[in-house]
């Protein structure tokens, strides 16, 4: 009886240690296998399975030879939002005009002044929160200011146009941008295929950075003239790093279309700063156009990024775009750039972290406090705005003539133009905080002289009083 | 045939001990009792701070171990084993932030190596009651490997904390 127990004792023993010694020996051995892929890893792992041309514009194909960046580009697809950037995905009924099952919000459902600033504008019809890289050409294809038929020209920053320029321009991209530029955007459209796409940054022998966009490289050569550097190639003539800034550069910048050949410009002949820009278009009567309340005289401004950022602290330290918007990332044993390009507050340990030692959440503090200070300094400016706005339109409902009225819309052309050039800026005062600030504490400014000019102007013609005194000023309201 | 069992287990045992001293073979598991620095490295994301280290001043002074472990042989091979572990743990998993940040503990195991070798220097700027309300390393971040630097984690932050809790 009790050897029977015992045996049995024994054979449970037995089988328990047989059990755990087999999962040992799993565990070690699945062990050992980490560490010997870690140290694989460790090597360089680069086949060229493809061999890419100038001719290649789909990114699955380059995807073949690089699939781990290919990844992360297409990663772009993800809808993310930080405290005042980025977007959420919303549904969206499908019509014959926009497919779109997706959308994100309307910028001009949020706030009414927007739309009355951009009155009598395509702007005023469709301006939504932005989206990835992913959807640059769905929703430029399908955005409500296609009623206002748009050129081919802004496919330039909305699609792949590398193989486009150089089929149509027999290999002169020049020649191809002016082409695209003259025809109508819903047939320029349909030359291309995919939204910006490896081709269109790297060149597909060395994967080295290039420029491919014809208004950068005539912007920059501008520029440099103007920095009494001349005759300036882009391509030949910057560095790696400004590359990584250049690239972006591209098309995160204001422009205008020159003429009545619909040509891409970048307004950067005498400076990238506001007052040389708005100096820029001054001198080249650039009038988009004219303000549906007041009769002004407008320019639009566009994101902006690339110019102030220059005008901020991390250029000046030599900290590029793709520093913050494409960090490294580690992928086994090597590094490579993020090609998921995004918010660095969606990416704080790789994009702050490499400089600022700071725990990440004293990171997100900090940038948040500043574009915090940056939106409210920013509805101020709005406010004045819409206070110019309604005296312009009242002065022009009781009869004003233009030639009254023509310092006042001149201080509205360049106040807005301020004002929009750092809300259309995607980083909330971000990319150069003081710089953002105060252009908008000179936006505000423009506004107040304007409203003081109507004054001086009208009413002491029309009621032979009130002439400019403190009194009269304080009429003057401060914000809503 | 009672002696089979006994034959099995004993293969398997051999077998697993075998597998086991071949992996830390294979691994360089016995580094990591030296106080060579190269040890840090045999994980290749330790590379960059071995390579800012070499060329920092501290380089002909301290190893690794010098600043990243107490200076008592219990605490030291205690943080060894414990960081040791962790740091497997994260490298085999994959779990880890890009920027390696470090934790409070290792923060202040730092901290106190410091204290431990410019005692002079410290103790003349704490007091001799060694208050510890200034933190070395939160002005000198780049004294042992500038260039990669060291990264706070959101539980390092002095900031968050009344000045006489800190270290």
């Amino acid at each position: 009886m009790t050897n029977g127990s015992d045996t049995s004792r024994y054979r449970r023993l037995l089988v328990t240690t047989i059990a755990f010694a087999a999962l040992a020996a799993i565990a070690i051995a699945a062990l050992l296998v980490n560490i010997f892929e870690h140290k694989q890893e460790a090597r360089n792992p680069f086949y060229r399975v493809v061999e890419l041309n100038d001719t290649i514009d789909d990114p699955a194909i380059w995807g073949k030879d690089f699939p781990m960046q290919y990844d992360l580009y297409l990663r772009t697809v993800d809808q993310e939002r930080t405290r005042y950037g980025g977007s959420e995905a919303l549904p969206h009924s499908p019509t014959q005009a926009d497919p779109r099952t997706v959308v994100s919000r309307s910028k001009l459902e949020q706030d009414d002044r927007l739309k009355e600033m951009w009155a009598g504008y395509a702007f005023s019809l469709d301006y939504r929160e932005k989206r990835g890289h992913a959807y640059m050409l769905e929703d430029q294809t399908f955005t409500g200011r296609q009623q206002a038929k748009p050129p081919g020209t802004c496919l330039n920053c909305h699609a792949s146009m590398v193989v486009t320029y150089n089929k149509l321009g027999n290999g002169d991209i020049f020649k191809g941008f002016e082409t695209v530029n003259h025809m109508p955007y819903v047939e320029a459209r349909k030359l291309v295929k995919h939204p910006v796409a490896c081709i269109d940054c790297h060149d597909p022998s060395t994967m080295q950075l290039r420029i491919t966009r014809p208004a950068f490289i005539e912007g920059m050569r501008a520029l440099k003239a103007s920095q009494g550097i001349p005759n300036y190639d882009v391509n030949k003539q910057a560095t790696r790093q400004e590359m990584r800034a250049f690239i972006c550069g591209q098309c995160h910048v204001t422009y205008y279309f020159r003429g009545a050949e619909k040509r891409l410009t970048f307004p950067w002949s005498k400076g990238l700063k506001l007052e040389q820009i708005v100096a820029h278009e001054n001198e080249d009567k650039v009038t988009e156009w004219s303000h549906a309340e007041t009769g002004a005289p407008m320019m639009k401004a566009r994101h902006p990024e690339f110019e102030t950022w220059n005008q901020g602290i991390h250029a000046r330290s030599g900290v590029a775009c793709a520093d913050c918007h494409m960090p490294y990332i580690r992928e086994g044993g090597l590094k490579i750039s993020d090609h998921n390009v995004r918010s660095p507050l969606l990416n704080i340990n790789r994009a702050c972290q490499t400089c600022h030692r700071w725990p990440e959440q004293e990171i997100k503090d900090r940038v948040e406090e500043i574009q915090t200070r940056f939106y409210d300094t920013r509805n101020i400016a709005l406010n004045a705005l819409m206070d110019l706005i309604h005296d312009i339109k009242a002065a022009k409902g009781a009869g004003a003539s233009d030639e009254q009225l023509a310092a006042a819309r001149d201080l509205q052309r360049k106040a807005q133009f301020y004002l929009d050039f750092l809300i259309s800026e995607n980083s909330m005062g971000f990319h150069a905080d003081q710089y953002a600030v105060k252009s908008l504490a000179e936006a505000i400014n423009f506004c107040r002289e304007g409203q003081l000019t109507l004054r001086r102007n009208i009413d002491v013609k029309r009621a032979g009083v009130k002439p400019l005194s403190p009194a009269l000023l304080s009429q003057v309201r401060p914000t809503r | 045939m009672k002696s089979f069992p006994i034959i099995v287990l004993g293969v398997l045992i051999g077998l697993t001990a075998g597998l086991g001293l071949y992996t830390f073979v294979y691994a360089k598991g016995y580094s990591y009792l030296t106080n060579n620095p190269q040890a840090c490295t045999n994980c290749h994301v330790m590379q960059e701070y071995y390579d800012a280290w070499e060329k920092s001043g501290h380089r002909a002074v301290a190893v690794c171990n010098d600043c990243h472990t107490p200076h008592n042989l219990v605490g030291k091979y205690l943080t060894k084993t414990e960081n040791g572990f962790f740091h497997s743990l994260a490298f085999t998993s994959g779990r880890f932030p890009d920027n390696i940040t470090i934790r409070e503990r290792d923060y202040q195991v730092t901290e106190s190596t410091c204290r431990s070798c410019h005692s002079a220097i410290t103790l003349a700027i704490a007091g001799p009651h060694n208050t510890k309300t200034i933190s070395c390393i939160r002005c000198h971040f780049d004294v042992g490997h500038s260039a990669a630097g060291f990264v706070m984690s959101d539980r390092t932050s002095p900031s968050e904390k009344p000045d006489d809790e800190r270290f």
